[in-house]
């Protein structure tokens, strides 16, 4: 408030453009985002049906089996 | 790979316009004749410029997709030519918000800069449209180069009319000989907000390239799935779009 009180005559207009600018941007990248989004969820989908067409569930990847260590070695 | 960079891109572009607009308002000079709506230069122009160079660029790689036929060119001419229209139309609604303040109309008719610039957009307004009427990929990309190629040739011949035109109101900022030519305070914000915005053009465009080939990766997994299934049917055309069809 104290900064836009010490602006000139016109500030308004110049705020209005540069919000313009601004606003612009900021739809564009909603728009991208929210396409990005969906296909995420697309992507997400077709993992899940592929793993199903190739007879696998969709489970979470498995731990590294962990090689046999000899009982003596550890005692 | 158009993600390659991305970051370092964003990066950069949100560097550069914040020290731009930040010089503009503390740094610059106002203006005698405009007052402190002058400002509204550092964001018009800029936009205005690489909006225009943006078409231009559409129509170089408009002409190398017709002479190499690789869908590369045509996915960059028309991310080109989108972006510069978005641009546009903050050029003529920033243009607009100015005309406004320095004379009192929202759009003055007997200048020829600004009719110019409409007609521009208006062409390229048309371009989205010009696509998504034809099906055929082929095709499409076909005519939308020859688009891109004839209207790119339009956009410097129309700059180069208006400039030799008796200018009506419309000031000629970057040139000595109408007196108009700008001091070094107001160059420095001027030129950083040019190549902000350039940078910001290349950026989207990287994303809008990027999401597109994203896109195409996902439509090419559908149809190695659908061959897994049994179920391919080269027959029958991709769904309507404007967007180059993009199969990964």
């Amino acid at each position: 408030m104290l900064l836009a009180a010490n602006f000139p005559d016109g500030s308004g207009y110049v705020l209005a453009a540069y919000l313009v600018f601004f606003a612009l941007l900021l739809i564009y990248l909603g728009i991208t985002v929210y396409r990005m989004l969906g296909l995420e969820k697309r992507l997400t989908t077709l993992s899940e049906e592929l793993d199903r067409a190739e007879g696998r569930t969709a489970a979470p990847p498995l731990a590294e089996p962990v090689a046999d260590t000899p009982k003596d070695k550890i005692l | 790979m158009y993600s390659s960079k991305l970051r370092i891109y964003t990066l950069a572009t949100v560097v550069t316009l914040a020290t731009a607009f930040g010089l503009a308002a503390l740094y610059a000079p106002i203006e005698a004749d405009q007052g402190f709506s002058q400002k509204i230069f550092y964001v018009h122009v800029p936009m205005a410029i690489v909006a225009l160079g943006g078409f231009v660029y559409g129509g170089i790689e408009g002409l190398r997709y017709l002479r190499t036929r690789d869908p590369k060119h045509d996915l960059r001419s028309y991310t080109a030519i989108h972006m510069s229209v978005i641009l546009g139309l903050g050029v003529l609604i920033t243009g607009s918000i100015w005309a406004k303040v320095a004379w009192d109309v929202w759009f003055e008719w007997r200048e020829a800069t600004l009719v110019s610039f409409l007609i521009v957009f208006l062409l390229y307004a048309t371009y989205q449209p010009l696509r998504f009427a034809i099906l055929d990929p082929e095709k499409q990309a076909r005519y939308a180069a020859v688009f891109a190629v004839t209207a790119g040739a339009f956009v410097p011949l129309n700059f180069m009319a208006v400039r030799l035109a008796e200018p009506f109101i419309h000031p000629r900022v970057l040139n000595n000989t109408t007196g108009g030519a700008l001091p070094t305070e107001m160059k420095i914000p001027f030129y950083i907000a040019l190549v902000g915005m350039t940078l910001l053009f290349i950026t989207l465009c990287k994303l809008e390239m990027t999401h597109k080939l994203t896109r195409g990766r996902v439509k090419g997994l559908e149809r190695r799935l659908d061959a897994l299934r049994g179920e391919t049917d080269d027959s029958t055309l991709p769904p309507r779009s404007a967007a180059p069809q993009v199969v990964a």
